[in-house]
């Protein structure tokens, strides 16, 4: 989860303390994202150290480190700037937890691969059951924001099914590739 | 609808089914001990990939198959069978008692739609929606008033006059879905309904069926896409003739970045 490109991205529009900085992370991506106080304090260590971020003592003078200001060095702003304007790597599978753990089980023991794959598939299909169900319910919801999280959320269950589908089928045929009884 | 004869038993009860069959001196086993239950009000999907078994479980809930082992009742009544004896293999319902007992269940309570649709090109549609209550007796009139409550059903009213063969396949997949529900058959039985259809129309008849399901039929759909069966209520998954897993909603998911355990 790209929680640092995305406090890079807020910090290059102002100035900000940790705090707002997990408020307004929360408020952009419809609570998507849920981020604890800890994470975003040690995510500012990480980038200070990094020299993508420096203290803003002009902004509030802080006597209380948890209260400090921060701002983006120049390197800061330009890494904030490349994130924003890349695409993700199209050519390579993203690096998500589904997938990490799909592909190292893929190639331990048949049964145990397929096993993993149902049990994701299971967890999937189980909450796209319910997405759909309350869509039928209650129908779209009328807040814009909302709606496109509903929207992205039953599209992204749909495509890491249909993945884990041909994980299946990829798996069955690596195993017995003369295709086994019909 | 069907009036239930005995409302506590599920409109259609699939317990412990197993299928052997003879190929040559192998005996394959297609299914094993599968029991799954599909009530009125509910759409249950049968999912798993090709040689696990949906289909042939699907044949067994329409009485064209009968099963080596395992029971099958439609409102909570079974077929005539034979008394039990040696372990047999399934094969077609050959006994003249239990073909006629499931000719009867096709005309009254089971609706089944193909992934061929077999419709009759050259008829309108609402002649092709009339024809199974024309072949069983029903009269020209009444036929069409119950052709025409069906195709309202499936969203399908302004067809009726078309001819078959002018329609899109997913209106023809509409119309052999209402040919299914015709006379108020309150079990559809559906064999990869969606195989023909683009990913949108795909989607479309799927959401219809839990529509039909919504409305108080009982909805059995056989499919190997898992985005097509989370319109069910419950997912029931095979595999090598085993069913190796049930799914039914969770509550609402809580984010994009959500734990997915693993046992």
């Amino acid at each position: 989860m790209a929680v640092r490109e995305g406090m890079l991205v807020l910090l290059a529009e102002r100035p900000r303390h940790g705090y707002e900085l997990k408020v307004e992370l929360e408020r952009r991506t419809g609570s998507l994202w849920s981020l604890n106080t800890g994470q975003v304090y040690t995510t500012l260590d990480r980038l200070q150290r990094d020299g993508l971020v420096e203290p803003a003592d002009d902004v509030d003078p802080g006597n209380d480190a948890r209260r400090r200001a921060y701002r983006l060095t120049g390197e800061g702003e330009k890494a904030a700037r490349a994130w924003l304007d890349t695409t993700g790597a199209v050519d390579a599978p993203p690096r998500d937890e589904l997938v990490m753990k799909v592909l190292l089980a893929a190639h331990g023991p048949h049964a145990e691969a397929l096993a993993v794959v149902d049990a994701h598939r299971h967890h999937l299909l189980a909450r796209l059951q319910a997405v759909r169900r309350d869509r039928r319910s209650a129908g779209s919801p009328a807040d814009l924001a909302a709606r496109l999280c509903d929207d992205v959320l039953a599209v992204r269950l749909e495509a890491d099914l249909r993945w884990l589908d041909l994980c299946t089928d990829r798996l069955r045929a690596h195993h017995d590739p003369t295709g086994g009884t019909p | 609808m069907t009036s239930p004869t005995s409302p506590t038993s599920p409109l259609l009860s699939l317990t412990g089914i197993t299928c052997a069959f003879a190929d040559g001196d192998q005996i394959v086993t297609a299914l094993d001990d599968v029991t799954l239950d599909v009530d009125r009000g509910r759409m249950v999907a049968v999912m798993g990939p090709s040689g696990s078994g949906k289909s042939t479980l699907l044949h067994v809930a329409c009485g064209l198959v009968e099963p080596s082992g395992g029971s099958v009742t439609i409102d909570g009544q079974p077929p005539p069978r034979a008394g039990r004896g040696e372990p047999r293999l399934a094969g077609s319902v050959l006994r003249r008692d239990a073909r006629r007992w499931w000719a009867r269940q096709r005309r009254d309570a089971v609706g089944v739609v193909h992934q061929r649709l077999n419709l009759m090109p050259a008829l309108p549609v609402l002649d092709n929606v009339a024809l199974p209550l024309r072949l069983t007796g029903t009269s020209r009139a009444a036929a069409a008033w119950a052709a025409r409550q069906a195709l309202a059903e499936v969203d399908a009213d302004d067809l009726a006059q078309a001819t078959v063969d002018r329609l899109s396949i997913g209106q023809q997949q509409r119309v052999a879905l209402a040919r299914a529900v015709v006379g108020d058959r309150a079990l559809i039985l559906a064999d990869e309904p969606t195989a023909a259809l683009d990913t949108v129309a795909a989607e479309q008849l799927t959401e219809l069926l839990a529509r039909l399901a919504g409305a108080g039929r009982a909805v059995l759909m056989v499919t190997h896409d898992s985005r097509l069966a989370s319109w069910a209520d419950e997912v029931v998954v095979l595999r090598d003739g085993r069913a190796v897993d049930h799914v039914t909603p969770t509550l609402a998911a809580t984010g994009a970045d959500a734990e997915v355990p693993v046992p």
